[in-house]
């Protein structure tokens, strides 16, 4: 056991028992799982990724690139964990991973959350910085979110001894959480990680809430939750990352971060090993030495590069009778299969433990995801914040600034100042206090230990990259980090190289005779850290993904195992199959009720558009590319919209109901993209016309009743309802009572048979539909799906926008000039003339018979004019609807072809992986071409 | 995402909001006299500045009001939002 007999944060008197790779061992309430393995004597917690080699823990928090960990098992088992962040709770089951996590099968049942918050001042980060930050923000008055990644506020100076106010730095933690919890407007969270930064000061904080309590954790608890936090400022009190330098071996399990074993000591009362060896550029690492001295450690060595360190922290260090050698480096190391046994400084030196420091690095993540810039700083060696666009301020660590005391003066500077930004306070902070500091001597910049015997040195921990790696890449031809990134994986793992990124800068520098100041960062992207997408995705799971429309209607069809299509959110039934029905069967025979007798279809899908105003005929006649001043009240017409562009946008019916007043219906999936191009126009175009639009097309249950016998079924629902052609002509509408129920009656058709269109408030759908069954059961009246109706809408040739058009598409090209008035302004008439639009070799709606009437070819397959060419081979168009028709007896298609018009009765050929599929271009109308049907 | 200044509803969520490109592009007063190439300067040419640029969006999922707003593309700032009527 390497677990002091007191002292950290941890609780003795609360034993938890976990297991690692099905061992058992003992912590305590306060650790992590990290920290208590080490406790355990637990060395090696990992294979390397590519070359398999073992190793430990490296770090005390987020950037621990060695010790992933999958914790729990069965369905709530989590991958890749970083044992230094994973909380130790009574039972818990942790496995080494070799680099990759594995999902649980089953579905995760846990509940995730999402949450928005406002505030003035968001302060990320709970260190003294932070903490400082939040405190003079929120005494200011300013409502303040501090957001914290562990479970207690404190930071790094939890496993520091610095003393504040001649006391316990932790004293002075404990009053400022006081003081916090006091002031009503702030709200500190805790476990949370800021990890990702977005426009307009949105930051995204992932909070995880139950983990930490294993099998305990209230099932009706949120697992994590997602806070989308608007800030009017923020403030980044990130803290620092501390950075290893690299040298031979130097991946050896009893290798850390010289920040991380001070943590380990005084946090959590764990000395990670017997014999330590302190090796640092900078003064950070001798308070190390000093804290493992008074652990009780042997501390043969400070090796220190600088070639005389002196002054406050290496006299204390060289009094202690600690040799510090100074000017040296360790450039190799020996082990086992427990890691360390000794390191070569100039002289062999055995330890088990060696402390590394190279120097912090900012941890600037989110504040370059709020589009800030860096820059070197020569002093410090390190990138430190410069410009940011944002309204952002950066304090503390994150900022470059590293001793306590300045940390909480700069701290209570910028709450104030973010407070005072937004109207709280006069922008001076109180008072700091005091804090003893010693004068440091400065860092010598120091990245890479020479070696000439080839020896492994390693980059990147978690990717297994070494500086031969690095070497090959910049040999290869690459300058910039961005691509000796991509070129050695460097970074790319899920620690996203929060220890290896600045190191391998500088050994690209140098291998290219540059400064580091010029090589750069790469680009730190969300998140910070890895984030389930469990918790993304919230409660929009399943159901809730995406809102499906019902039409009310929907009951019906699901009991008569209807199968449904997607459009847009609707589910419309695709069609009714009987039992043992092939789906192509089922199509035929529902086509064949509505050409031969009578069937039913559920259009209550179709978008509608209340139009109402002195100036809605003036409105529409703009709107659409056909006139409307012709159209009585009691009368509907076709109408065809476009883009300015002249490019068919959308279709649908308007229908005169009143005076001023119309309803026109748009495509399923259109509806309200239409809604927001009337608007628009009328908006920004024609603020002066008298109109109101209104989205109704829930407010409507439609039933389209069609077929030879259609007629006689609108008789047995609404007897005393005129029906014959002469009273109720096609385009024609009535109201009345049909099976007791208010309705308007349209005479249109999409079929091209006869045809009505029942409308019902919505609330009635379901009541008229069963009526429209009842009434046409002696007529053996069928219902029909989108299918059926798509075949018979293409045996008329009617071309169905967003299938047979993409935007490219004219009326004209589809052969509807008989649309397009040539006597009034509408939106996109002038673009019919340019050159483009009017030249006659586009691609024209045109037929197309497969010359073998069971070849069914599929759409989107592409046509040739000469069966015999050599490449490359022209395309002429493509098919855009194919079908196999009852009514003809064999299959058709609707294709664009180019110049379509001009090539009628000729051939072309779809090329198919099998062979080629000849076809002869035709009118596209295969039925009823006189409109006889229709009409009568 | 951005939080956009509806001049009806306030602040609200960009998920709510319909974007309609670069505001203040005039539509010829009578399209049927201009040129072939003045058409086409007003179907498909756009500003695209690195800075401030003056748009259209329709507060489609609220008011259903179209209105316009003056967004850095570089900092996604909105520095102006204004109603239809008001003066760029």
């Amino acid at each position: 056991m390497t677990r002091l007999a007191s002292g950290g944060r941890i609780d003795r008197s609360r034993p938890l028992r976990f297991t690692f790779d099905a061992l058992p061992h003992t912590g305590f309430a306060g650790d992590t799982l990290a920290s208590a393995l080490l406790a355990n004597g637990v060395r090696v917690v990992s294979q390397s990724v590519t070359y398999g080699r073992l190793r430990g823990i490296f770090s005390a928090g987020v950037e621990e690139p060695n010790a992933l960990v999958q914790v729990g098992g069965g369905t709530g088992s989590e991958p890749m964990l970083r044992a230094t962040q994973v909380e130790l709770y009574d039972g818990l089951v942790a496995e080494s991973l070799n680099a990759r996590g594995r999902l649980s099968p089953e579905p995760d049942v846990a509940r995730y959350d999402k949450l928005f918050a406002h505030c003035d001042v968001l302060v990320v980060g709970g260190g003294s910085t932070g903490l400082a930050a939040a405190l003079a923000a929120g005494k200011a008055g300013a409502r303040v979110i501090l957001a914290d990644e562990q479970a207690e506020v404190g930071g790094t100076f939890l496993g520091g001894r610095d003393l504040i106010d001649g006391r316990p730095a932790t004293d002075w933690l404990a009053e400022v959480a006081t003081d916090l919890a006091a002031l009503p407007e702030v709200r500190v969270l805790s476990r949370a990680t800021a990890v990702g930064y977005y426009d307009q000061n949105c930051v995204l904080i992932a909070q995880r809430r139950t983990a930490h309590l294993g099998p305990a954790a209230p099932a009706a608890m949120a697992r994590q939750r997602l806070w989308q936090v608007r800030a009017k400022q923020v403030v980044l009190a990130t803290g620092a990352h501390e950075r290893p330098m690299v040298f031979a071996e130097n991946d050896r399990p009893g290798i850390m971060l010289a920040g991380a074993v001070r943590t380990y000591v005084n946090r959590y009362g764990v000395v990670p090993g017997h014999r330590a060896v302190i090796f640092t550029n900078n003064d950070s690492a001798y308070a190390c030495a000093i804290d493992l001295d008074d652990a009780g450690l042997d501390v043969p060595a400070v090796v220190d590069v600088r070639p005389n360190p002196a002054g406050g922290w290496p006299d204390r260090v060289r009094e202690r009778g600690i040799e510090v050698l100074a000017g040296q480096v360790v450039s190799d190391t020996a082990g086992g299969n427990r890691g360390l046994e000794s390191v070569w400084a100039g002289q062999r030196i055995d330890c088990d433990l060696l402390c590394v420091s190279g120097g912090f690095n900012p941890a600037v993540h989110l504040f370059i995801q709020s589009q800030g810039r860096l820059r070197y700083d020569e002093i410090l060696a390190c990138f430190v914040p410069d410009e940011a666009p944002q309204a952002v301020a950066v304090a503390g660590a994150a900022n470059g600034t590293f001793g306590l005391r300045d940390c909480i003066q700069e701290g209570l500077a910028a709450g104030a100042a973010a407070a005072s930004a937004v109207g709280f306070g006069d922008g001076h902070p109180a008072g700091a206090p005091q804090v003893e500091t010693v004068a440091e001597h400065p860092i010598v910049p120091f990245w890479l230990v020479p070696d000439e015997s080839g020896a492994t040195q390693f980059v990147d921990l978690e990717r297994d990259v070494t500086v031969a790696d690095v070497r090959r890449a910049v040999g290869a031809g690459m300058q910039s980090v961005e691509h000796v990134k991509r070129y050695t994986t460097i970074g790319t793992g899920s620690d996203q190289g929060k220890t290896a990124g600045i190191n391998s800068a500088a050994i690209v520098g140098a291998l290219l005779g540059q400064p580091v100041a010029a090589i750069g960062t790469t680009t730190f992207r969300p998140p910070y850290v890895p984030v389930s997408f469990a918790l993304f995705a919230g409660r929009t799971r399943g159901q809730l993904f995406d809102p499906a429309r019902v039409t009310p209607i929907h009951p019906w069809h699901v009991a008569h195992g209807a199968v449904f299509e997607n459009v847009g959110q609707w589910k419309r039934p695709w069609y009714f199959p009987h039992d043992g029905e092939t789906m192509e069967q089922a199509v035929l025979r529902e086509c064949r009720a509505v050409r031969e007798g009578v069937a039913a279809m559920d259009v209550s899908t179709l978008g509608k558009i209340d139009i109402q105003g002195t100036d809605a005929l003036r409105f529409l006649n703009r709107i659409y590319t056909n006139a409307y001043d012709t159209l009585a009240v009691g009368h509907c017409r076709y109408g065809l919209m476009c883009k300015a562009d002249g490019m068919v946008f959308d279709d649908g019916v308007v229908m005169h109901v009143g005076p001023d007043r119309y309803l026109a219906t748009t495509t399923s999936g259109g509806a309200a993209a239409v809604l927001d191009w009337m608007e628009e126009w009328l908006q920004t175009e024609w603020p002066d016309f008298r109109v109101r639009l209104t989205s109704v097309s829930d407010q409507w249950a439609t039933v389209a009743v069609a077929g030879p016998r259609s007629r006689e079924v609108l008789r047995a629902l609404a007897p005393a309802m005129a029906a014959d052609a002469v009273s109720f002509p096609f385009m024609a509408i009535r109201e009345g009572m049909v099976a007791g129920i208010p309705a308007r009656v349209c005479r249109i058709s999409f079929s091209g048979e006869l045809a009505f269109e029942i409308n019902v408030a919505s609330w009635y759908g379901l009541r008229l539909w069963e009526a429209v069954m009842a009434a046409g059961e002696p007529f053996g009246i069928t219902p029909y799906g989108t299918e059926a109706m798509h075949v018979l809408r293409a045996e008329k040739g009617y071309a169905i926008i967003g299938q047979d058009t993409d935007g490219t598409v004219t009326p004209q090209d589809l052969g509807m000039s008989w649309v397009v008035s040539k006597k009034k302004d509408f939106i996109g008439r002038r673009s019919h003339r340019r050159a483009d639009t009017a030249r006659p070799d586009r691609m024209h709606l045109v037929g197309l018979l497969p010359v073998e009437p069971e070849d069914l070819l599929p759409e989107g397959a592409q046509l040739i004019l000469e069966p015999r060419q050599e490449p490359p081979v022209a395309i002429v168009g493509h098919v855009t609807s194919s079908y196999r028709s009852a009514a003809l007896g064999r299959t058709f298609a609707l294709a664009l072809v180019k110049g379509g018009r001009d090539r009628m009765a000729s051939q072309v050929y779809a090329p198919l992986p099998d062979r080629l599929h000849p076809a002869t271009v035709t009118e596209p109308i295969f039925y009823d071409k006189e409109g006889l049907v229709r009409d009568g | 995402m951005l939080l956009i200044p509806c001049p009806w509803c306030g602040q609200r969520d960009e998920i709510e909001f319909r974007y309609g490109g670069a505001a203040h592009v005039e539509y010829p007063a009578d399209p049927e006299t201009v040129d072939d190439a003045t058409w086409a300067r007003y179907l498909f040419v756009r500003p695209n500045p690195k800075g401030p640029l003056a748009e259209r969006w329709c507060h489609s999922q609220g008011c259903r009001r179209w209105f316009n707003i003056v967004r850095d593309t570089v900092t996604h700032q909105i520095m102006r939002s204004y109603r239809m009527e008001e003066a760029p």
